[in-house]
Formats: structure tokens, C-alpha cells, sequence
């Protein structure tokens, strides 16, 4: 995993392995710093050699600066290290999800995959930080302090022997005991904001059910189970200052007294024992090498807290899609003619539950498929099967006589259109919009193909036309607007075939009448498939697919259907019974 | 329908400078925090203990210089006993310190979630509260962030700045009080230097905040990205769009890490530059403490004049390290205070939302008759009558008819755009009642008056010859029973999504509702039957599936007056007959308004009324309607575009 990861560093690698560089040298700075200091007091200031005092001052002042630079150095390159890998690891991320399958992007739900890459990279982003910045500085500064402090006095520093297996065991028992009561904290969030989120959308059936009370009744138990497993963590956490503190403070006392001894044993000459200057300095020492436990401690909860995010990541990035490329791809669909192969799909691997059982079925180029079933009769898994938008579990799909997995990918899905049922549009002019059917199409093309899908009248009608503006997921047009912009779209591919799944379900009788007749005259070869509930919608189509269960039941013509298929009487009879007068 | 927000504001947006901190904010935190007085007044006392026991460690070095291990070495026979006392004592000093740093942090941790669980107790109740005219205004990302990042970086504020900050003060003036203790000479010294190294900070931290900001923004914008390409990839993928829509992505992607790696750049810099200021601090007092010992000049201190001692100079070393590095904490900590306020002050603007009014006075109940008269009971009596408190302390009952009648209302989303224009409607009772026109013709508006989600501008609406004002809202709602044209589910049970249309509804109530709305068959077929799971507002089930649990739902409430938006337009027809044999046997004799687009759900209603511009325009069942051949026959024959 932290492989895959660190490939996402890329061209900031250098910077990445820079900052800890410069941290050694920080902290070699920041070790010899208080080793000089003291000296200035020793020899300087004690024995009154201001000459030594302003010539130790000056190598002081220039070392400050010296560590002021790789300080700033250290920073720096860690700010560039990580903002670049934070960059790198989204745009691999949303780069790989451009190359899922159908199949991928189901495994992943929307809302997980938005969460791997805004959340999850925030937290690795900071954790990385923290680890570039600060696991290089903990450890090197405890071996860097330690040292010095045993070389200045080797009896003295055993306080810290003691002092730092003491805070370590310590510092491991907060977080030990703490990690899992976090882990709990971070699912409660989860479901704290799944209830504020079901209940900001669902606030119309609140309301209308009176359900406020009940409502703030869930979101209490929430809230307060939040308020007692954060305080509790927190609690926890709360331990680590104290413990420092307590090491902190009988290291010193400890220094002090044996200090004070050893002192004035050597009749505070530093060429015999330990001196004052010397003092000083072990307890600077002491203050460093406890701070930077401290700092490995918090390191190392970074590092717990951000895995989870750290393996979601991978996971998305792991991802390859189950759809590969022909190695010598057909690019042209020479005909729109359709052929199902003893065909049978499941969405799952495990083939246990068949969604399209056998299905054996030929339409020819040209001509207009109806098809029609009950909800869950699989007449959407059928129609997408064709555009490869999955591939078949068994069987084969051919398109103009050939296996769909024969044809390059992008080529087929530009000449096999399809309108899903599930319809997006994008945030832009309903002219950009309607470019994602053909980046080069002009004006006329634009108008056409809107005029087909009986969209030009309601265009004009908007202010500044082709040029309104469309808001996210086309929150400001009607839904049966929404779908003739959408089936307008598909057009502008001029397919060899066209798809339509219940794509004309918000658009009236009339109106789509008007398109299906637009689309018989003005497209006479391309094969035309319309999936609906209507039978009007598919009544003069010159073969209907009833399907149930996933199997196709029966094909024929209107006509034929309503003599033969008792399903397709039914829905006749639920649609038209009741005094409907087909007239239109 | 009514406007949607229109704009997807990242939540970090607009964040206020750091000179624009609204002291009426502060102000309305600390009254949130002040219910913790007495703990408060705990805290600061024990953060004063904690800091000063950092203070007296510092100068304890100087006390144990001079005098101890000073006139020990003069002595032939040192005499350890006054430094063993000494050291114990401090013990002592560092073990309170210990406890009262230990028990700030433990009853801060109490404080701030306290505050933070009454925060957001005190935002879900008061958004439940809210008319439908906020959650239409509001993106619901925009509403969740209240309860995320603002809250989050309340809470941050809370538990870590503010005690680091009192923290900080204390240490700061409980030095710079040491200090002159020690020398003033040297003080100045501290207190110039420490001038200027401010004024270098709050620069760079002034830098780093502005392109913070900008990090804010771009994050929004890639965020906002994500969320539109990712929600909409099945279509990307349809297009072939994975190439432009890739590069837009990278464009804006660069631009945040352009921007996040700025701001993290100045505020790194921030403590590598304290920590080394700290040092030249530290070279400057020394050389100059030296110049003043080894000539001996008078040193001015609190204590009177004397000479500099080295142990004074050894202690102040020292202090300066303790006077920096709080100072270092305090600028570090500026930032997240700023993020913190503007979090409150947007949660603050959610608390100051207007409520929805209520003054109705009129209450449901159940009834039943006894001696002739209608007696208020307990029991579900399937009988309801309006329960009408009088001034002079007696009540009526009105029986519950279903009756709904609208006197020349108009009404408009935005005042200045009326929908629905001098409507004037009647449903009598036990009717079952059609509206049908095109999109935007005001039908949904119509069943969002009756319920009063929204208030009508002018005119009068009648519920059993009540004004609906004088209705409580929740009695009003409680006798109408919507399926709404959206269909929301919640994360539960199957059988507990049902149940939310009446709590306290026994499982074979549920399932008996799932029969009559045709839905028992496929819940059955479901993993674990009415026990599965759902989440995700039920995606894993189609559309048409969702409508069936969503009829089941009110079919359970059983209420009196049934609304009936779009209920059954995912559902296929064959299904949808079964569906409405099984509701019209429920509702029989009770009020029932249907809206829908497809006729064949309306043709069976015993009135249709047709809406067109805000307008009704044609009225009669469908028999007379079609005779009539006005705009319905039109409709009907598909002369006339109904979208």
C-alpha cells in the first residue's frame, strides 16, 4: 500500500525526501546551540572573558541563522512535498475512476468515492506532513540530546534511561487505550451526519408526518453518544501532558540534586566534573528529548487515524478496469444491425443470480424497437449490454456483425447512443451541454438536433437562449426539459444506433409523439430502440420485446402482441381501458 | 416548484479577515460558555497553577545557582539538608502543577463538548423548526457543514486555543513579572526584541492566512467538481468524455495545490522562526548580561539594586525561553481562531433563522359518538373531529368531514412572482379530486398551501369551515396524509421506514399497509425481508419500488384526508391499478386529492380540475370533461403538451 501511495508522490519526491535532510540539519543545530550556550556561561561569563563572550555570541548568532534557514528550508519543502502529493494522489484518483466500467463505478458508490477524494486525502495529506516533518525530527533529536547530555555528564543522563522507557510505556497506553474509543468517535460522526443529511432532504415527509420530535429524539441519542465517547477519548488523550510533565519534572529535581552535588564536588570546574553552565544545558536537554516523545507520540496517532483513509485510497487506486481494449480494435460499426448470442449477465461475479437468462434476439439496421416489462423485468441491463457499458457473463453481443469486444471502446459508444434513465446534465450553457454529444457540431447542427427532440421552442423561450445557464444536475429546468435536452444530446452523435431508456417518461403524449415521428423521418437509418412504460410510446414500433424476468417473453408487432401476449394485454388494458379513444 | 438554492458555497467561503472579528459573536459564544461558570473559574485557576509551576521551574534554576550550590562551594563540609528540602518542596510545587494541568484538560474536555452538544442539539431543533423556504434556500451540502466544519473548528477553538491562549497570557505576564524581579535592564531588552519578532510574525501569519483563504476556495471548487463529474460518470462515460472532463479537473487541482502549498509554506515558517528568535534572544541577553556583570554595573530589579549575578543571568536565559515559546503558541493558534469565529458566527445565523409561525389553536382528535353528541376518547376510532377551545372556556367539536375549500387565494414562492392567482376551489367531502395541468401550472403549490408549508399571500382557505390558520400546524398535517412526488427514505428497516408513518404501528399493521400498497411481495424477496437494511435513501431499490414503500407509509398513518403527489409515476401500470384499487378501498369516503401527469391515474377521480397559469380552468369528472372538449379533451387526445 505505501507503495502505491508513494508512486502518487511523483516529481515531489525530492521534496519529500529534502525536508527530513534539512530537519537533521535543524535539529544538529538545535543540539549544538545550547552546547555552546554553555560554554558562553562557563568560560565566558563566569571566568569574565567578554571576549570569548562576544566571539562564542557571534558563532551562536550565525548558528541561529544557519538553523532559521534550514528551518525555513525543512518548511518549505514539506508545504510543497505535501500540497503536490495531495494534488498528485486526486488527480491519479480521479484520472483512474475516468477509466472505470459500469461494473467499477457500482462497486464504489458516488458518495464513497467522493469521500476518498475530498476527506480521505485531507487526512493523509496532513499525516504526511506531520511524518516527513516530524518522524524524522523525534527520533533524531532524542540520539542528538542524548548523546551530548552523556558526554557532558554520563552519570547524570541515566536519569534519562529511566526517564524515557517511563514516558514511552506511558505515552503507548494512552494511545492504545484511546485509538479504538477515536475509531468509535469517527463512525458516530458517520451516522450523525446521515441523520442530518436524510433529514434535510426527507424535511417535506418530517414535516408532513410530524416527525420533528422523533426526529430530534434520534439525533440526540446521536449527539450524545458523540458527547460521551469523544469526551471519553479526549479524557484519554488528556493523560499525555500530565505524564510528560511528571517525567519532565523528576528528571530535573533528580539533575538538580545530583547536580548540585556533583558541582560542588568539582568545585564547579568543568575540567573536573560538571560545572553550572553544564547544568543548565542537561536541563534543556531534558526538556528536548521528552518534547520529542511527545512529538513521535502524536506522529504515531496521525498515523493510526489516517490509515483508514490511507487503505480507502489505495483501494480506488488498486482499482483496474474490468473493461480492456481490443489489442486491434475495430474503430467503424459498419451497419446498425443488433444480434444477442445466447446471452446471460449477472451484475455480480458470482453468477447465481442471472439478471438476462438465454436471450437469442436480431434487429435489423433501421429499424424501431419497442420494449416493454414490469419493473425489474431487466429491460435496462439488456439495452446497455449493447454500448459495452457491461459485458456479457456468457453469450455474445454483436454489432454490425461483430462482437462488441471487438470494437474500440470510444468508438463504439459514439456510434451507439444511449439516453439513460438516469439523466445528468452539467453545470454550463445548454450549449455546452449539448457539445458533449459532438465537441465540433455548429450552430445549425445544435439547432437540428434540438428541433428533433422538440427542445428548440422551449430554448428560445429562455433568456439568452442556447447560452442559459444550466445549474448543477439541471436543478432549474422541468423534468420533461431536462430529458429533450438530454435526448437533444444523444442526437448530436448522429449514432448508427439510438437508445432510449424511458428517456420521454416526463414528456407528455403529444409532445413525444412528435419526437418519435421527428425521429422516423429524419433518421430513417438508424436503429432505434425505446424502452417504456407506455404502450402508446412503442405501439407503432415495428417490434415490440415484451421482457419479464429477465427473459425476453415475447416479440411481435402491436397487432400480433395484443392477440398473443397476455402480459402485454394487461398493460394495454391498464393504460387504454376506461374509455381512452386512441386519437392520437 | 419552488427556487432551489442556486449556489454551491464551499463551506469555508467568505471567511472574515483577521481584524473582522465580530465581537457580537464572541459576545453569544461566551454566553454558551458562561453556563459552565464554576467550571470556567476552575479552569483558569488551575491553568494560572499550572502555568505558574512552568514560571517557578524556570527560576528555580537560578535559586538553586545561588542559593544553594553557590555557598555550598564555599563551604569545607557541604550540608546537602537545606537542598533536600528545597528539591522536595519543589516536588511538591510540581506535583500540583501536574494535578492542576491534568484536571484543566479534563474538565475542558467536559466544556467543550458540552457546548458543542448544546450547539448542535440547539441547531437540529431549531432547523426542525424552520419553514420549507430555508431547506429551499439552502443547498443541503451548505446545511451539513454547520454540523461539520463549523462545528468542528468550534470545538478546536474551545478545547485547544482558548486554554492554550489563557495559558499563554498567564505565562507571558507571570515572566515578564519574573523578570523584573531579575533585571529591568534586561527586560527591556526581552520586550523590544520581543516588539519586533511580533510585528515579523503577525506579517507572515497575515500571508499565510490569505492564501489559506484562497486554499479554502479552490478546495470548494475542485470539491464542487468531484461531486458534479463523479455523481454524473455513467453519463462522462456514455460521451466519451473522460479526456475533457480529466483535464478541467487537472486545471483546477493544480490551482489548489498551487494555493494549499503557499499557505502551508509561510505557516511553517512560523515556528522555525520563534525557535530561532528564541536563540538570538538568548545570544543577546547573554552578551549583554555579561557586558553588565563583568563591569559591574548596579543592576535595577523589583528586589532594589545590586549586582548581576550569574544565577540571575542563568535564570533569565531561561525565563526568555519560557517567554518565547508561549508567544510562538499564541500566533499559531491566531488562525484557527479566526476559522472558528466565522463557523460561529454562520451557526449563530441558523439559530437567528425565523421559526415557522404557529398561532393555531384548533386541535385534532379522535371522537365518538355517544347520546348524539361527539365525545372526545382516546381510541382510534377512526372518527376525527376539530376540537375548538372558546374564550369563555367551552369547547366545540367539529366533525372531521374532508371538506377543503380555497377562497380567491394568490401566492407566490417570491412576492413578487405570483404562481397561483385568485384560485377559488372546493373538495367536498369523501370526493376524490384530480389536478391536472402542466408543469409549473401551481398543482404541487396547491397541496403545499393545505398543509401550509407554505402561506398563502391572499385569500382564505377553509378546512371543514375552518380557517387553516387557526389549525395547529401539526394537527393540520397530522390529518392530511402526503406521499410526496420526491420519495425520501431513511437509513432503517424496511418495516421501520413504513412505521415512520405511525409510531407506534405493530409489525402486521406495517405489513398489512405494504399489502395494500402492493409492495409486501417484493419486500418479501429482499435478503432479510422487512428486516433489510436500507441506507442511502434506499438506492438499492428502483424508483418504482421506493413509491410502494412511500404509499405503505402513509397507508399505516391511515389519515384522514389523503394527498396524493405524483405518487405512482415510476410505477408501471399494471401495478399501479393494484395499487389504487388498494388505496381507494382504504380512503373510501374519505377526502383524496390526486395529482399526476399520466390520466389514466386521474380518469377514475370524481372531479378533475384542470390548473393552467396559476388558474383553474376547467372542472367536472372525465366524462363531462372530455364532452366539454376544452383544454382536458385536448390533453387527452395529445393536441396539447402536458410536461
Amino acid at each position: 500500500m505505501i507503495r502505491r501511495l508513494a508512486a502518487s508522490l511523483g516529481e515531489y519526491r525530492k521534496d519529500a525526501v529534502k525536508t527530513p535532510v534539512f530537519v537533521m540539519c535543524e535539529v544538529v543545530m538545535e543540539v549544538t546551540i545550547p552546547f555552546l550556550m554553555a560554554g558562553l556561561i562557563d568560560f565566558g561569563i563566569d571566568a569574565g572573558n567578554m571576549d570569548l563572550v562576544f566571539r562564542l555570541g557571534v558563532v551562536l548568532l550565525f548558528l541561529a541563522l544557519l538553523s532559521l534557514f534550514f528551518g525555513v528550508q525543512a518548511g518549505r519543502s514539506a508545504a510543497v512535498a505535501m500540497a503536490g502529493f495531495a494534488k498528485n494522489l486526486r488527480r491519479d484518483m480521479f484520472h483512474n475512476v475516468q477509466t472505470f466500467s459500469f461494473a467499477n463505478i457500482d462497486k464504489f458508490s458516488n458518495s464513497s468515492i467522493i469521500t476518498r477524494l475530498t476527506t480521505d486525502v485531507t487526512h493523509v495529506q496532513h499525516a504526511f506532513q506531520m511524518i516527513i516533518r516530524l518522524a524524522a525530527r523525534g527520533p533524531l533529536m532524542i540520539i542528538f540530546s542524548l548523546s551530548v547530555a552523556f558526554s557532558i555528564d554520563s552519570r547524570l543522563s541515566l536519569v534519562f534511561l529511566a526517564a524515557i522507557p517511563f514516558l514511552g510505556v506511558g505515552l503507548y497506553i494512552i494511545m492504545k487505550k484511546a485509538f479504538p474509543v477515536f475509531r468509535r468517535v469517527f463512525k458516530i460522526y458517520d451516522s450523525l451526519n446521515r441523520i442530518v443529511q436524510e433529514n434535510v432532504r426527507g424535511i417535506r415527509v418530517v414535516k408532513s408526518h410530524n416527525r420533528e420530535e422523533y426526529e430530534k429524539e434520534k439525533f440526540g441519542h446521536t449527539s450524545q453518544a458523540i458527547f460521551n465517547d469523544f469526551s471519553l477519548a479526549e479524557k484519554i488523550i488528556a493523560f499525555n501532558m500530565p505524564l510528560m510533565q511528571i517525567s519532565m519534572y523528576v528528571s530535573m529535581l533528580m539533575i538538580s540534586w545530583f547536580g548540585a552535588r556533583a558541582i560542588v564536588a568539582s568545585g564547579n570546574n568543568p575540567l573536573l566534573g560538571l560545572s553550572t553552565g553544564q547544568l543548565m544545558s542537561l536541563m534543556t536537554y531534558t526538556m528536548q528529548i521528552l518534547m520529542s516523545l511527545m512529538m513521535l507520540s502524536m506522529v504515531l496517532v496521525m498515523i493510526t487515524i489516517s490509515r483508514a483513509s490511507a487503505e480507502r485510497i489505495n483501494e480506488l487506486l488498486e482499482e483496474k478496469s474490468d473493461l480492456k481494449n481490443n489489442e486491434y480494435p475495430l474503430f467503424k460499426v459498419a451497419a446498425g444491425e443488433i444480434c444477442f448470442e445466447n446471452v446471460s449477465f449477472s451484475y455480480s461475479k458470482e453468477a447465481d443470480k442471472m439478471c438476462l437468462k438465454d436471450i437469442n434476439l436480431t434487429i435489423k439496421p433501421g429499424q424501431t424497437i419497442g420494449i416493454i416489462g414490469g419493473t425489474g423485468s431487466a429491460k435496462t441491463t439488456l439495452v446497455q449490454l449493447i454500448p459495452r457499458l457491461y459485458d456479457v457473463s456468457s453469450g455474445q453481443v454483436l454489432v454490425g456483425g461483430v462482437d462488441v469486444r471487438d470494437y474500440d471502446l470510444q468508438s463504439l459508444r459514439d456510434q451507439v447512443a444511449v439516453v439513460l434513465q438516469k439523466n445528468v446534465l452539467f453545470t454550463g450553457t445548454i450549449k455546452d451541454n449539448l457539445l458533449w454529444g459532438n465537441r465540433a457540431a455548429g450552430d445549425e447542427e445544435l439547432v437540428r438536433a434540438c428541433k428533433l427532440a422538440q427542445a428548440d421552442d422551449f430554448i428560445r423561450s429562455f433568456p439568452g437562449q442556447y447560452d442559459y445557464h444550466i445549474e448543477q444536475g439541471g436543478a432549474n429546468l422541468s423534468g420533461g426539459q431536462k430529458q429533450r435536452l438530454c435526448l437533444a444530446r444523444a442526437l448530436l452523435k448522429s449514432p448508427k444506433i439510438l437508445i432510449l431508456d424511458d428517456s420521454t417518461s416526463a414528456v407528455d403524449t403529444g409532445t413525444e409523439a412528435r419526437i418519435r415521428r421527428a425521429l422516423n423521418r429524419e433518421l430513417p437509418g438508424t436503429t432505434k430502440l425505446i424502452i417504456s412504460q407506455r404502450v402508446a410510446s412503442v405501439e407503432d414500433a415495428d417490434k415490440i420485446i415484451v421482457m419479464d424476468d429477465g427473459k425476453i417473453s415475447a416479440v411481435g408487432t402491436h397487432e400480433e402482441l395484443l392477440e398473443t401476449c397476455q402480459i402485454y394485454q394487461e398493460v394495454y388494458q391498464s393504460q387504454v381501458e376506461g374509455g381512452r379513444s386512441i386519437a392520437s | 416548484m419552488p427556487p432551489r438554492a442556486r449556489h454551491y458555497r464551499s463551506p469555508m467561503q467568505g471567511k472574515p479577515e483577521l481584524r473582522k472579528i465580530n465581537p457580537a459573536t464572541l459576545k453569544r459564544l461566551f454566553t454558551y460558555l458562561f453556563a459552565y461558570k464554576k467550571k470556567l473559574i476552575l479552569v483558569v485557576t488551575s491553568i494560572i497553577v499550572s502555568s505558574l509551576t512552568l514560571v517557578i521551574s524556570a527560576l528555580f534554576l537560578q535559586v538553586l545557582i545561588d542559593d544553594y550550590i553557590a555557598p555550598l562551594l564555599l563551604q569545607a563540609e557541604p550540608d546537602f539538608s537545606g537542598l533536600l528540602r528545597v528539591i522536595l518542596l519543589m516536588g511538591g510545587i510540581y506535583a500540583t502543577g501536574t494535578l492542576a494541568t491534568l484536571f484543566y484538560n479534563w474538565t475542558m474536555v467536559d466544556i467543550a463538548q458540552g457546548v458543542l452538544k448544546k450547539i448542535r442539539d440547539d441547531m437540529f431543533s431549531h432547523m426542525q423548526s424552520l419553514p420549507i423556504r430555508f431547506f429551499d434556500r439552502h443547498s443541503h451540502g451548505d446545511v451539513m457543514s454547520y454540523y461539520t466544519n463549523d462545528a468542528d473548528t468550534l470545538r478546536q477553538m474551545i478545547a485547544m486555543s482558548l486554554p492554550h491562549i489563557v495559558s499563554a497570557l498567564v505565562t507571558i505576564s507571570a515572566v515578564i513579572l519574573s523578570m523584573l524581579y531579575l533585571s529591568f535592564w534586561l527586560t527591556l531588552l526581552v520586550l523590544i526584541f520581543a516588539f519586533f519578532a511580533l510585528r515579523v510574525v503577525t506579517h507572515i501569519a497575515g500571508k499565510s492566512g490569505s492564501y489559506f483563504i484562497k486554499q479554502q476556495q479552490s478546495l470548494g471548487e475542485v470539491n464542487g467538481y468531484i461531486e458534479e463529474m463523479i455523481s454524473g460518470l455513467k453519463v462522462v462515460k456514455v460521451f466519451n468524455r473522460e479526456e475533457a472532463v480529466r483535464e478541467e479537473f487537472d486545471q483546477k487541482n493544480e490551482l489548489l495545490g498551487y494555493h494549499a502549498a503557499e499557505a502551508h509554506k509561510y505557516a511553517n515558517i512560523l515556528m522555525p522562526l520563534m525557535h530561532n528568535f528564541g536563540y538570538v534572544l538568548y545570544v543577546l541577553i547573554a552578551i549583554l548580561g555579561g557586558v553588565l556583570a563583568i563591569s559591574g554595573a548596579v543592576n535595577l530589579s523589583l528586589m532594589g539594586s545590586g549586582l548581576l549575578t550569574l544565577g540571575i543571568i542563568a535564570s533569565f536565559l531561561q525565563l526568555s525561553r519560557s517567554f518565547i515559546n508561549p508567544l510562538a503558541h499564541v500566533t499559531q493558534q491566531l488562525n484557527s481562531i479566526v476559522m472558528a469565529l466565522a463557523g460561529a458566527e454562520r451557526i449563530f445565523q441558523l439559530l437567528d433563522e425565523e421559526s415557522e409561525a404557529d398561532s393555531g389553536y384548533v386541535s385534532l382528535v379522535n371522537v365518538k359518538q355517544e347520546n348524539g353528541a361527539l365525545v372526545e376518547t382516546e381510541e382510534r376510532t377512526e372518527r376525527w373531529a376539530w376540537k375548538d377551545p372558546h374564550h369563555d372556556g367551552s369547547v366545540t367539536y367539529t366533525e372531521l368531514q374532508g371538506e377543503v375549500r380555497f377562497h380567491d387565494v394568490d401566492f407566490g414562492y417570491n412576492p413578487d412572482e405570483l404562481v397561483l392567482r385568485n384560485v377559488t376551489l372546493y373538495a367536498e367531502p369523501g370526493q376524490k379530486l384530480a389536478l391536472v395541468g402542466t408543469t409549473g401550472a401551481g398543482k404541487t403549490t396547491i397541496t403545499n398551501l393545505l398543509s401550509r408549508f407554505y402561506d398563502i399571500a391572499d385569500g382564505k382557505i377553509r378546512y371543514d369551515g375552518i380557517n387553516i390558520n387557526k389549525i395547529r400546524k401539526s394537527d393540520l398535517r397530522r390529518s392530511l396524509g402526503m406521499i410526496l412526488q420526491d420519495v425520501h427514505l431513511f437509513s432503517g428497516t424496511v418495516i421501520d421506514n413504513i412505521r415512520y408513518g405511525r409510531l407506534d404501528a405493530t409489525d402486521e399493521e406495517c405489513i398489512n399497509a405494504a399489502r395494500l400498497a402492493n409492495a409486501d411481495s417484493f419486500i418479501r424477496m429482499l435478503p432479510q425481508g422487512y428486516q433489510t437494511e436500507l441506507s442511502g435513501d434506499g438506492n438499492s431499490l428502483s424508483q418504482g419500488q421506493r413509491q410502494l414503500i412511500s404509499i405503505a407509509r402513509a397507508a399505516v398513518a391511515d389519515p384522514p384526508v389523503m394527498i396524493l403527489d405524483e405518487a405512482t409515476s415510476s410505477i408501471d401500470t399494471r401495478t399501479e391499478l393494484i395499487v389504487q384499487q388498494g388505496m381507494d378501498s382504504l380512503m373510501h369516503g374519505r377526502t383524496v386529492f390526486v395529482i399526476a401527469h399520466r390520466l389514466s391515474t386521474v380518469q377514475n377521480s370524481d372531479v378533475i380540475m384542470v390548473i393552467e397559469d396559476g388558474r383553474i380552468i376547467e372542472r367536472g369528472s372525465h366524462e363531462q370533461l372530455l364532452e366539454e372538449e376544452g383544454r382536458y379533451y385536448q390533453f387527452y387526445t395529445g393536441a396539447f403538451e402536458l410536461s
